[in-house]
């Protein structure tokens, strides 16, 4: 979730990490934003992650050993989503775990105020496991890069792959995704927002812009 | 999300949405205590200086693995073994500490008051108070604020009673402040030798027989008789203490079934509590330290964030 306080255009201000900040700062610049483009409707969004769920399967035999870990927050819903259409394809579930990566951010000296941290739930050792990373939008990649240093510390993977609903462009460092549902270019001003009925009260995928 | 405040001196000077911020950050950083690796890099750099002019065991090791945890540096000053030893004043040696680019000063004191005037003289430095005299101690009260939540999944509306020499006790006084602003019914019992004079002012229900407050409580937190601030005219004997207000098993008789036990330690096993007592299955006095280290996490991690403070 690094890449929010970027992407909804409130640059170096309050860190969103906090949901019920996040919220308000979303509604304080709401005025400044509006929807641009429907991405996906949250049928969709359910056909999507079908087809990545078959994608993840086809290429990883030993399923047994694969876990999925959502990274706060809205990739944690979408992980287990995924999960859901895993396991309609195999018939048996597959481990999900939920990852913070607010404790090894890149940007926590430049902040004005330290993210809230919530739970990290890794109810399985990750030790030998094949992992994906689940999340809603890749962008910098700076989150992506906070996830892999918090997994370490859980144990050393076998391998670990990525899996993202939307990838916007805009890299700042090396890493790239194993399973993309959208890929899209994007300008500077625009903000890719996956809204999870969990935090958001719906499921869909838009973009917004600057008024 | 941020404090409202840039030290932590009083339990008065927190906001109930503080006291939110703080545990909750506690209860995701207690996870770390679980892991192989029990470090996150979240602090790296950020220098920590542990300023324990009167002695502690418990609560300077938490600070201390609360900051490693968190990847912080710390250096610790005793008043023993330092210069304060040749006569230097606190201040200055603080200053020449401080000069050695402190983030955070934790400092415990045998003076009431002298953390305010440390974090007078550092404006820029964020100060802990981590027990000054017998005023206060309010990081003795958010993990005992935690602990009972999480024994009793809330806070509000229950019956917790604070047993034992409230006078000498700064965690008293802590905890008093707070449970109260987080809307507990507080009561306290004690001789009444052991009744600080302006004990009114807490709005806390007084008990001087012991099994009364028990039968009210669902919380029991037994207070450390100390010896050490004793000078021999608060009670007759410790046998006579421990007969009247130690909690023994005949006592417990009149406790609820579900009365959790608490303790801020060092216990004086045999004197305030009865060793089977502390080490039974009501008692949470281990959840206490762990929820020690938890609570002085997030509490570094909340002071140590952000942009430098002009």
């Amino acid at each position: 979730m690094t890449e929010k306080g970027v992407e909804i255009g409130i640059g170096k201000g309050p860190s969103p990490q906090a949901e019920g900040f996040f919220l308000a700062s979303l509604e304080k610049h709401e005025d400044n934003f509006m929807i641009t483009k429907h991405l996906m409707s949250e049928a969709q969004m359910d056909e999507s992650l079908a087809k990545m769920a078959k994608a993840i399967i086809r290429r990883n035999k030993n399923m047994d050993e694969v876990a999925l870990i959502g990274i706060r927050s809205r990739g944690v819903p979408l992980a287990e989503w995924l999960a859901k259409k895993v396991k309609e394809v195999l018939k048996q579930p597959v481990d999900v775990g939920s990852l913070d990566i607010n404790l090894y951010r890149d940007d926590l000296s430049e902040v004005d105020e330290q993210p809230v941290v919530r739970k990290t739930e890794l109810p399985f050792s990750i030790g030998g496991k094949g992992i994906i990373l689940v999340d809603d939008v890749l962008y910098t990649g700076r989150t992506i890069r906070a996830a892999l240093d918090a997994l370490i510390d859980f144990g050393r993977p076998k391998f670990v792959q990525l899996a993202v609903m939307v990838d916007r462009g805009w890299r700042e460092i090396p890493i790239q995704a194993d399973y993309v549902a959208k890929k899209l270019k994007t300008t500077a001003t625009e903000n890719v927002k996956v809204m999870m009925a969990e935090f958001d009260g719906v499921n869909q995928i838009v973009v917004k812009d600057k008024k | 999300m941020t404090l409202s405040v840039k030290h932590i001196l009083s339990a008065r000077d927190l906001t109930k949405k503080d006291v939110d911020l703080i545990l909750q950050n506690a209860r995701a950083l207690k996870e770390i205590s679980y892991r192989p690796i029990k470090k996150v890099p979240t602090l790296r750099g950020k220098q920590v200086l542990l300023c324990f002019f009167e002695d502690s065991t418990r609560t300077r090791l938490s600070f201390d693995i609360a900051a490693k945890r968190l990847s912080a540096d710390t250096a610790v000053i005793t008043k023993s073994g330092s210069s304060m030893a040749k006569g230097e004043t606190i201040l200055d040696t603080i200053k020449n500490l401080a000069a050695m680019q402190a983030d955070i000063i934790v400092i415990r004191h045998k003076e009431a008051g002298v953390p305010w005037e440390v974090a007078k003289a550092f404006p820029q430095i964020s100060v802990i108070n981590a027990g000054d005299g017998m005023h206060e101690h309010p990081t003795q009260a958010l993990l005992d604020l935690m602990t009972i939540q999480d024994a009793k999944g809330g806070v509000a509306g229950l019956n917790v009673t604070i047993a034992g020499d409230i006078f000498h006790s700064r965690v008293a006084r802590s905890n008093m402040i707070l449970l109260k602003k987080m809307g507990a019914k507080v009561h306290v019992c004690a001789p009444k030798t052991f009744l600080p004079a302006d004990i009114d002012k807490y709005g806390v229900a007084v008990h001087t027989r012991l099994e009364n407050a028990v039968k009210a409580s669902d919380v029991l937190m037994m207070l450390r008789i100390q010896m050490e601030r004793q000078d021999g005219f608060f009670f007759p004997s410790a046998r006579e203490y421990s007969k009247y207000f130690g909690l023994t098993r005949e006592i417990m008789k009149f406790a609820k079934r579900d009365l959790v036990i608490m303790h801020p330690g060092p216990v004086n096993r045999g004197l305030e509590i009865e060793p089977e007592i502390a080490d039974g299955g009501q008692s949470v006095i281990l959840d206490q330290v762990e929820n020690g280290v938890a609570v002085r996490m997030a509490l570094l991690y909340l002071l140590c964030g952000g942009k430098e403070h002009e």
